[in-house]
């Protein structure tokens, strides 16, 4: 009876010290926030014949508006994507067009990596759109991490469910399952790197797999990463993907 | 003997008209089946040949094992010289490198905004080349039904359903947004040099036909196609040559485990083409089967008949001392003599009819709208050589079939009792 009295009582222990999952979930989207953000990287595309780097420079502002620009390989020079709300763009300087992607062509992957349009539109906030459980405790990479599983909340997810793996510290996202309402899995992520910059925990190397495609993944690698910089309001603006 | 029996026939009509008209009714059927039949089968590897399989067509290997999906990012690499090997070895096949795409057509307004927006499957090949075999194998000339071929880099033709559609016309832009073999996303713009209609729904609804180093430079496939495709310079396919051709090109090629290592496939192996066609030949086959039995049983309830209306003279006949055996033979002569008139003359008349459907076809355009074979909306029967003689088999075998069964009646009768018989 003892040993059954101090079992109830270390797990009640081990309970309390465990913050209920919606608290662990606004600390990781806090942690995404800013209200301007520059970057430059790379993704490594492992495709089955080859290998391609593509990089390319990012305006963000908030999480709804973004701006992109590719600035290599030579072929994919100059091409654009504006993300305004739940609208993509993106702009060719080849034939001059600007193009609404939309319909099925969501689906397909950006700049032939592991990652679709549809991951670019969905809203990175996790809390609105997910019911997170903790589920367990992990070490990854040598970093303690809350496993918690989310389950949609209904509302238009390109992924009905996730597992994820948060660093207990720095509230970053070490890893991430997404399955598809029929439970199979369709996308893995891994944060190989991470950097801290002005102060704010970010992921420099992260690791995309879409399950459902042959290769090896994409790496994304951030370059460099400016916080709170001041952007003109034009850069989100369908005109400024022409210039 | 056979201008006696010949003589029988032509003066007693009861005994010749019924089973005559049976043989020809029956024959004739057998005769417009087969060449439609026929007509089906060759249209079929003719439209896959030319937009779909060739005669022989060469892959990577990778590419074979996904091919409905028209996977480019596992197409064959450094092409030209593929060709130039593939000519050099092979000088009896026209080779065509080609890609097979799809993806959106997009046309802009004048602000360049969409204006229009439409799926396409598209077609590279080599538009511009003077030996380029494409041109003939497509039929383009013959197909164009506004405007003209493309004369210059950046110009398409595009199908004249999918151009009125999108309200598109001769000389305008069209932008196709596609995907290159790498998967990113990407946009070519064409000006619509014309359009064509190929009597195929399934090519009609929606194509963009381009030449080839346009569509390379737009999908990011310098020197790269998806397929080689190698046409028999008749047209004709010939199956065991097709078949030599690729086991002496797969037997160059070295590195099987290699999954981009070049594959050569027959037509009659690829898309299960082969299994559509043993299923027509099987269902040939069962056709002239089922007209000879349901024939046999016709003329065997015929031959019963007249053996009931010649009791008396086969009586007569077995009174005065002749044999059973000859009685018998002679009826089966009889029997094939009307199979051969019947054969004859179903054979004209069927052969009559299948060549009005040669030239007429029927239209099935409207029964087509969301076919995805690869075959016409006027489907048209083929008068061949066979069909001068198909209807011989079951005309012949169903006459002396029904005649063998009837006729053994001829061995039960009973010499004791013929007296008796013939007295009443």
């Amino acid at each position: 009876m003892r040993i059954l009295v101090a079992i109830v009582c270390f797990a009640s222990l081990g309970l309390a010290q465990t913050p209920p999952g919606e608290a662990i979930l606004k600390r990781v989207d806090q942690n995404m926030d800013s209200d301007t953000k520059v970057s430059v990287g790379q993704m490594r595309v492992k495709e089955r014949r080859e290998v391609r780097t593509i990089r390319m420079k990012s305006w963000l502002k908030g999480m709804t508006s973004s701006f992109t620009e590719f600035l290599d390989p030579p072929r994919e020079k100059g091409t654009k994507m504006l993300k305004l709300d739940n609208q993509l763009w993106t702009y060719t300087p080849s034939t001059d067009r600007t193009i609404l992607i939309s319909g099925h062509m969501l689906r397909q992957s950006v700049m032939g990596s592991d990652l679709s349009y549809q991951d670019l539109l969905e809203d990175p906030k996790l809390v609105p759109a997910y019911e997170p459980a903790v589920v367990g405790e992990e070490v990854l990479q040598e970093r303690p991490c809350w496993v918690l599983s989310l389950t949609s909340r209904g509302g238009d997810v390109a992924y009905h469910s996730r597992k994820i793996w948060v660093d207990k510290e720095r509230f970053l996202v070490m890893k991430e399952d997404r399955f598809a309402r029929s439970g199979k899995l369709l996308k893995t992520t891994l944060v190989n790197k991470v950097a801290l910059v002005n102060g704010k925990w970010v992921s420099s190397e992260i690791e995309v797999k879409d399950a459902l495609k042959t290769g090896g993944g994409t790496e994304f690698i951030l370059e460099e990463v400016q916080f709170n910089v001041d952007i003109p309001d034009h850069f989100f603006t369908k005109a400024a993907l022409r210039r | 003997m056979i201008l006696f029996l010949l003589k029988g026939l032509l003066r007693d009509p009861s005994r010749s008209v019924f089973p005559v008209i049976t043989v020809t009714v029956g024959v004739m059927l057998t005769v417009v089946l087969q060449s439609w039949i026929s007509g089906l089968q060759g249209e079929l590897v003719k439209s896959s040949a030319r937009f779909s399989t060739g005669h022989v067509k060469v892959t990577t290997r990778a590419y074979a094992l996904e091919e409905d999906q028209l996977p480019n990012d596992l197409a064959l690499l450094g092409v030209d010289s593929l060709v130039r090997t593939l000519r050099e070895r092979f000088p009896g096949l026209l080779w065509s490198p080609r890609i097979r795409f799809g993806g959106l057509l997009d046309i802009p307004d004048s602000s360049g905004e969409t204006r229009a927006q439409g799926p396409v499957a598209g077609f590279a090949v080599d538009l511009m080349s003077a030996d380029s075999p494409d041109l003939r194998m497509l039929n383009l000339g013959q197909a164009v039904v506004r405007g003209a071929l493309p004369t210059r880099r950046g110009e398409a033709l595009l199908s004249d359903e999918l151009a009125r559609r999108l309200g598109v016309g001769i000389g305008e832009t069209a932008t196709l947004i596609g995907a290159t073999r790498h998967g990113s996303l990407t946009t070519a713009n064409f000006t619509v040099s014309g359009t064509v209609r190929f009597g195929l729904t399934v090519l009609d609804r929606g194509t963009i036909i381009a030449d080839l180093s346009d569509v390379q430079s737009a999908l990011d496939m310098d020197d790269a196609a998806g397929e080689v495709f190698g046409f028999f310079a008749d047209d004709l396919y010939r199956d065991d040559i097709a078949t030599r051709t690729a086991n002496a090109f797969n037997a160059l090629v070295p590195g099987k485990s290699d999954e981009f290592a070049p594959v050569m496939v027959t037509m009659r192996n690829q898309a299960g083409l082969g299994q559509i066609l043993d299923v027509w030949e099987y269902l040939t086959g069962i056709l002239v089967a089922i007209f000879i039995v349901v024939m046999s049983i016709v003329l065997w309830n015929a031959g019963l008949m007249a053996s009931l209306r010649r009791y008396g003279e086969i009586g007569m006949r077995l009174a005065l001392g002749e044999a059973r055996g000859r009685i018998y033979r002679a009826m089966l002569a009889e029997s094939l003599m009307i199979g051969i008139m019947g054969s004859a003359l179903g054979t004209a008349a069927g052969i009559g009819v299948a060549y009005y459907l040669q030239e007429t076809g029927i239209e099935i355009g409207s029964m087509m709208k969301n076919a995805s074979i690869m075959l016409a909306n006027v489907l048209r029967a083929r008068v061949t050589a066979v069909s001068y003689v198909i209807g011989f088999v079951p005309g012949l075998c169903a006459t002396l079939l029904g005649t063998s069964i009837a006729g053994i009646g001829i061995y039960r009768r009973q010499t004791a009792q013929l007296a008796k018989e013939l007295q009443s």
